[in-house]
């Protein structure tokens, strides 16, 4: 029987500091038959293993045309995230994936596409950006709401400023603390809802974040007349072994690491915000 | 299917025994009397088997006594441990990984082989845990080889519950005190000896082998009739339809507070219970930094890091992991199993160093309404 826990041999072929806490790996699987045989979705995740000290699950930045590299954008936050930060090109380690339920594309094509996103939390929607950005004529507008604490804390702010100068595409960006070199609004990233441009009828809108600010940014878009049918949003939980096995990402009924990380709003209504969940 | 039922005299134990080596099974793990409890340890004969011994079980509670005119050898309800050892690890090696000189990793598998074993005197509420974790870890979008090679190991003698313990409720549940199937062989202890049914191929050979006579009509009816006393004689019981919604709709009642006060965080009656599948992944490395192992190991819901998120716990607080254990054994493992997922066999309440028992628990729950504000 197939061992569905063993990672393969993945090696950093490119590293970028985004930040003093933030960097980004691109993962070349050493493998070549590995690599033909590797398909994501965007909005789905890998299990990454620093060698000697453990794994951790991470969001896939890649577009999943893009052959060949795994981009994982991570944030040091923990024991494996501090020592995965010291990797540098040319070193090795360890991947499995991909794992859980991405955004959902079909339900996408054709329509207006607003994502609503807060701190790092932008990383498992970039994939969907670049996804719909790639395939340009298949959606509708593209409309991107992102907030961040701190002005420092905007990671791929050229990225952004590109964006923003597509046609049919709106970007607005919010800092809860605005600085000298900030041009964008100041505060949370529901203040963005006035200035953004949603038909509530032709959108689907995709959330990415901390819970409270998802919940937030929801009741404001229900306030828009937005449904909840067309909202979806990906959420994080610790996930040891990302095959629904090891009981810890567990909310309510479901398996984060399988169920999710992305879930139709109405499924996860009755968990959203309650405490212990 | 079983077949008709026959009947093995308590002095031929040891040739079942001789029967199921014969059969390959070269190692017998059986309950043993070991520290003041019923333990599953290798056993040689029907000597080591805990002849008239009795469990006491109470909230907090777990003693043997022993019965000096007893011949019985399972007159006993059950002990901390269930199948669950045997077919899940407390604590495995999943995959190692060697790591060379220019820093080259290589992932490879452990060995997954394990001695055949028949494991003697197994109860209804076990095999119907097992059911579940076969379900949770075999029926999977990826099914655990881990699991399946030490399930494949085994031969599984279940011995009916006569005995039950007055913290006992499978009964209830539905799940016992008769194993009703994931047995290779079943028995019911009477006093001059057992009555045995199989219920797979290789039980029906182990017990073709025996060349037993048929059980007679009055040992038959007198090993239903001991099965149905230990049903009727069960105090304690749990609601036996599905309690998800009426759990859902509590979610906020006062009672979490309550028992989220004398409730330890221990993990005691996750560490017990037959269903509990929460394990943690840990990577062991070498002291020379040329390999690591990675392992996993049971966790519980009931530990801080169990809902760790690197900047903030989900779960806090006492109360709200007892909720999160109780609202996912009675309420979403519906969900996500189809069924409740305890089977009865008490042990949480046993085992619990303050006592708290979830029957009375879940009947404080119910006994008012929708609590929901």
């Amino acid at each position: 029987m197939h061992n569905p826990d063993r990672p393969v041999e993945v090696e950093v072929v490119e590293r970028v500091e985004e930040t003093p806490s933030i960097y980004t790996l691109h993962l070349r699987f050493t493998d070549p038959e590995v690599a033909s045989g590797y398909r994501l979705l965007p909005g789905q995740y890998n299990m990454l293993y620093l060698y000697g000290v453990g794994e951790v699950p991470i969001s896939i930045v890649s577009d999943p045309d893009h052959e060949g590299l795994l981009e994982h954008t991570i944030r040091s936050v923990g024991r494996v995230t501090e020592g995965m930060e010291r990797l540098r090109v040319g070193d090795r380690m360890g991947l499995r994936g991909p794992y859980g339920r991405g955004w959902p594309l079909d339900k996408a094509e054709g329509r207006d596409v607003v994502i609503v996103t807060g701190g790092l939390g932008c990383a498992p929607v970039v994939s969907m950006i670049r996804y719909v950005l790639n395939r340009r004529e298949r959606f509708g507008r593209l409309v991107i709401l992102q907030g961040v604490k701190h002005t420092d804390d905007l990671i791929w702010r050229r990225q952004y400023e590109r964006w923003q100068a597509l046609p049919n595409t709106q970007v607005l960006l919010a800092a809860d603390v605005g600085g000298p070199n900030w041009p964008f609004s100041v505060g949370k990233v529901t203040v963005l809802f006035n200035q953004a441009d949603i038909d509530p009828d032709r959108s689907i809108v995709m959330l990415c974040g901390p819970e409270v600010m998802m919940k937030a940014s929801i009741d404001r878009l229900l306030a828009l007349n937005v449904p909840a049918d067309s909202m979806w949003l990906s959420i994080e939980r610790n996930m040891q072994c990302g095959i629904g096995h090891c009981g810890h990402c567990q909310v309510g009924p479901h398996f984060v690491c399988q169920d999710g990380p992305v879930f139709h709003y109405p499924a996860l209504r009755p968990w959203l915000g309650v405490t212990g969940f | 299917m079983a077949t008709s039922a026959l009947f093995l005299p308590r002095s031929s134990v040891d040739s079942l025994f001789d029967a199921l080596r014969d059969q390959g099974f070269s190692r017998l793990v059986g309950p043993v009397a070991r520290d003041g409890a019923i333990v599953y340890r290798e056993i040689a004969s029907a000597a080591d088997l805990p002849r008239g011994m009795r469990d006491r079980q109470a909230p907090g509670t777990y003693r043997l006594e022993t019965q000096h005119d007893g011949v019985r050898m399972f007159s006993w309800a059950n002990g901390p441990q269930a199948l669950k050892p045997l077919t899940f690890a407390p604590r495995e090696p999943l995959w190692r990984c060697a790591r060379d000189e220019s820093g080259g990793l290589t992932f490879a598998d452990v060995e997954r082989e394990h001695e055949p074993t028949a494991v003697i005197g197994v109860r209804a509420c076990d095999l119907a845990a097992l059911q579940i974790h076969q379900q949770h870890f075999l029926e999977s979008p990826y099914p655990d080889p881990h699991y399946a090679a030490r399930r494949a190991s085994l031969f599984l003698v279940a011995v009916h519950c006569s005995h039950p313990a007055d913290t006992c409720f499978c009964a209830s549940t539905g799940d016992g005190p008769r194993a009703e199937s994931g047995y290779d062989l079943a028995m019911s202890e009477l006093d001059e000896g057992f009555v045995v049914t199989a219920g797979t191929d290789p039980g029906r050979a182990v017990l073709a082998s025996l060349g037993l006579g048929a059980a007679s009509s009055l040992q038959r009816e007198e090993a239903d009739r001991e099965v149905a006393a230990a049903a009727r004689g069960q105090g304690r019981s749990l609601p036996s339809r599905n309690l998800k919604d009426a759990l859902y709709a509590r979610l906020e009642h006062p009672h979490w507070d309550h028992v989220g006060r004398r409730c330890l965080s221990c993990g005691n009656c996750t560490a017990v219970c037959p269903t509990c599948f929460c394990h943690a992944e840990q990577d062991a490395p070498a002291l020379n930094g040329e390999s690591a192992e990675h392992l996993r190991q049971w966790d519980s819901c009931f530990t801080a890091v169990h809902s760790y998120m690197g900047h903030f716990l989900v779960r806090e607080e006492t109360r709200l992991r007892y909720r999160q254990w109780l609202t996912h054994k009675l309420g979403s493992w519906h969900e996500q199993y189809g069924r409740s997922g305890c089977v009865g066999c008490g042990r949480c309440i046993a085992w619990c160093p303050v006592g708290i028992d979830i029957t009375a628990e879940v009947a404080t729950l119910m006994e008012s309404g929708d609590a929901q504000p």
